[in-house]
């Protein structure tokens, strides 16, 4: 009985680092980029939807669509500022600068909206199901069915349309890809914008769930998700879903039958045992060097 | 001039003025004296204290209260003193740096820093410095003792306003064993990342077993944990009536969040750290209903100087002061108590006056608005009797 609770209870949890590891496979799976400031647009897109909901008493909808719009708008700007000088320089570089955007939208945040910590409006339902003694919350409920709907979303456009075509065709080969005529910058911008997007709504379940909203709440949780992303084959949308699911259950269960004080380090050892057996992660493909 | 030495020079002239602006230092408030008497000069007492980051709450009420009680007694004529807080963002680096503007500055006698972390990095500066300081609330024995475990190894210049960390924890464990209406099986959970939570976990705990007090359990999180609910479940499982919490409020909040989905149904008991959580933009205060807080300040206490005080801090400040900000106002009229009686002067260095001050607050008894019979260890220990506060209908309300 307790097992399944505990069970749930990671799910719940999986569910969040899923919908945020969504957003970091996605722009590294077009753009090849690890875009370290996801977690922080998250925070952003938290602080936002905080405002629009308390001070501007709007309902949930129109102030996630804010959210959405103004997190589209940063990660586009972000994208062109700090990431589109470095597109040929090493990937190093670009990790680097991503830590540096990351520091500076945590301190922009201190400075415009304050230490104290906020506490976020109950604007999602916040019950639970209560199925023969188990409880599941709604709010899991509701991030669970985002995701997949998100994931539906996702994969119909990238295998669909012709921007998605295009985005496949960026990620294989940038130079290929201008060849053919796609303007890649608008692609990537365009990549950026979505996983932007992804990050609001992300942001917003977030803290739902967890209600405190300060200034460093995007890095714990981005770190997660990035691990999760990895665990479950960067690049992959399937697999972002799938390990942020498994990542949930993982520290849930090693939190409660493992010890509250290594829950943590089990996480990442996980994740390193993972990568040792499978480097490319659960689901992710075994790219071929072509020679 | 062709343009790469105009580029040259332009460069140099940037620089220079960069570093002219990079000496004065950022985030800082000050306070002078009112009066223009020329005669006497002033004390400054410095304090450094996080004026942002996580524990702003906090920084920014030890400054407020510091200020507004030197405001008062330099209105009283006599001694006048001048006050300046710098921020330490409660890391310990940066108030190393604090301290050494506040040293530039002239600082004579030293409000200490507010969070432990930085206390204990500051605390050998002062000694070797051979600077007096009464730290209002930085709780740990590390800031009071070279070595946090041994009490002979205190600095002797450095002293508390706040109970050490131990002390909180056996106060607190005293304060359970005496009002078992609480409850009497005992769940705990604290950060175990953190030096002021594990200290006073241990001390709780021991003092505890002494008691025959009953600890069905024992949780641990770490920095940035957000999720509970594994926590929040094993303790309800051992059956917890009473769960301590020595933690800060931004953890407790979502553990109390976390209990209340769980519909767990048990009193909560905080020490200092659980102070602020009702001023929280955007917090329901029915969640903290019935919490519980072992604190020496109530600002609702019917007592004549809390009364004045919290009167004039919610006239300057437009809130109502928090526990911190009464320690703070304490510390400043213990120091001015202290200068009195020993007669200090604005012209004695830094030595001279903590020679006098630490045999004034040896001896001396101190009545504040966090404590009457206040008396002091040569270790600078603290000595007071606690109390504790509860949260009714979104306020703090003395528990006695």
């Amino acid at each position: 009985m307790a097992f399944l609770s505990y069970l749930i209870s990671g799910l719940g949890l999986g569910s969040v680092y899923a919908i945020i590891a969504l957003g970091y496979s996605m722009v590294y799976g077009i753009a090849k980029m690890l875009n370290f400031a996801h977690g922080d647009i998250i925070m952003v897109g938290a602080y936002v939807a905080f405002y629009m909901l308390s001070s501007f008493g709007m309902p949930v909808i129109p102030a996630v669509l804010v959210s959405i719009v103004v997190c589209l708008v940063l990660g586009v700007a972000i994208e062109k500022l700090a990431y589109k000088p470095l597109r040929q320089a090493s990937s190093l570089s670009v990790l680097i600068t991503a830590i540096g955007v990351s520091y500076f939208l945590q301190n922009g945040a201190l400075l415009l909206w304050g230490a104290d910590t906020k506490i976020f409006p109950n604007a999602l339902p916040q019950g639970s199901l209560d199925i023969g003694g188990l409880s599941v919350s709604y709010l899991s409920m509701i991030t669970i069915a985002v995701n997949i709907i998100i994931m539906i979303l996702l994969t119909l456009f990238i295998n669909k349309t012709k921007t998605g075509r295009a985005m496949r065709a960026c990620s294989e080969d940038k130079g290929a890809a201008t060849l053919m005529g796609i303007n890649v910058n608008r692609i990537i911008s365009i990549t950026f914008a979505i996983g932007s997007g992804l990050a609001a709504i992300a942001a917003v379940l977030l803290v739902s769930s967890y209600p405190s909203v300060y200034p460093t709440l995007g890095s714990m949780p981005g770190i997660k998700a990035f691990t999760a992303a990895v665990f479950g084959g960067i690049g992959s949308i399937p697999g972002a879903f799938l390990g942020g699911l498994l990542l949930g259950i993982i520290e849930i269960f090693a939190r409660a039958y493992i010890s509250t004080q290594l829950s943590d380090a089990i996480v990442f050892a996980v994740l390193i045992v993972v990568l040792l057996i499978k480097p490319t992660g659960l689901l992710g493909k075994k790219i071929n060097e072509k020679v | 001039m062709n343009y790469k030495s105009f580029m040259k020079g332009g460069m140099a002239a940037l620089m220079a003025m960069s570093l002219a602006a990079c000496s004065s230092s950022t985030g800082t408030t000050t306070t002078t004296s009112s009066s223009s008497a020329a005669a006497g000069g002033t004390i400054k007492i410095g304090s450094s204290g996080p004026l942002t980051g996580d524990a702003a709450v906090y920084g920014k009420a030890v400054a407020n209260a510091a200020a507004l009680a030197v405001e008062e007694i330099n209105a009283q004529g006599g001694q006048q003193y001048e006050f300046k807080a710098e921020d330490d963002q409660a890391d310990a680096e940066k108030a190393v740096t604090a301290y050494n503007n506040l040293v530039d500055w002239g600082m004579q006698v030293s409000l200490g820093t507010v969070t432990s972390g930085a206390g204990q990095a500051v605390s050998p500066l002062y000694k070797e410095d051979g600077i007096f300081a009464l730290t209002p609330s930085a709780s740990s024995t590390g800031v009071i003792f070279k070595d946090m475990a041994d009490s002979s190894t205190a600095y002797g210049n450095v002293f508390q306003m706040c109970f050490t960390d131990p002390n909180q924890g056996s106060a607190s464990a005293t304060y359970l064993s005496t009002h078992t209406n609480l409850g009497t099986k005992i769940g705990v959970i604290y950060r175990s990342d953190d030096n002021y939570s594990t200290g006073i976990n241990t001390t709780f705990t021991a003092k505890a077993k002494e008691l025959g007090l009953d600890i069905v359990s024992s949780q641990t999180f770490q920095n940035g944990a957000t999720d509970f609910s594994v926590q929040v479940k094993q303790l309800a499982a051992a059956g917890a009536d009473v769960i301590f919490m020595p933690i800060y409020y931004q953890p407790a909040t979502l553990i109390l969040q976390e209990a209340k989905k769980q519909g767990v149904k048990a009193t909560f008991f905080g020490c200092d750290g659980m102070d602020g959580i009702l001023s929280q933009d955007g917090f329901d205060a029915t969640l903290a209903e019935g919490l519980y807080m072992l604190t020496p300040f109530s600002a609702d206490s019917t007592d004549t100087k809390t009364a004045a005080f919290v009167k004039a801090y919610k006239a300057k400040y437009n809130e109502t002061p928090n526990q911190f900000a009464a320690d703070a106002y304490d510390a400043i009229y213990a120091i001015a108590q202290g200068v009195k009686a020993g007669s200090v002067t604005s012209s004695m260095k830094a030595k001279e006056i903590t020679d006098v001050l630490v045999k004034q607050f040896t001896s001396m008894t101190f009545n504040g608005v966090t404590g009457s019979n206040v008396t002091w260890k040569a270790t600078g220990e603290v000595s007071k009797d606690p109390r504790a506060i509860v949260v009714k209908s979104g306020a703090y309300v003395s528990a006695e």
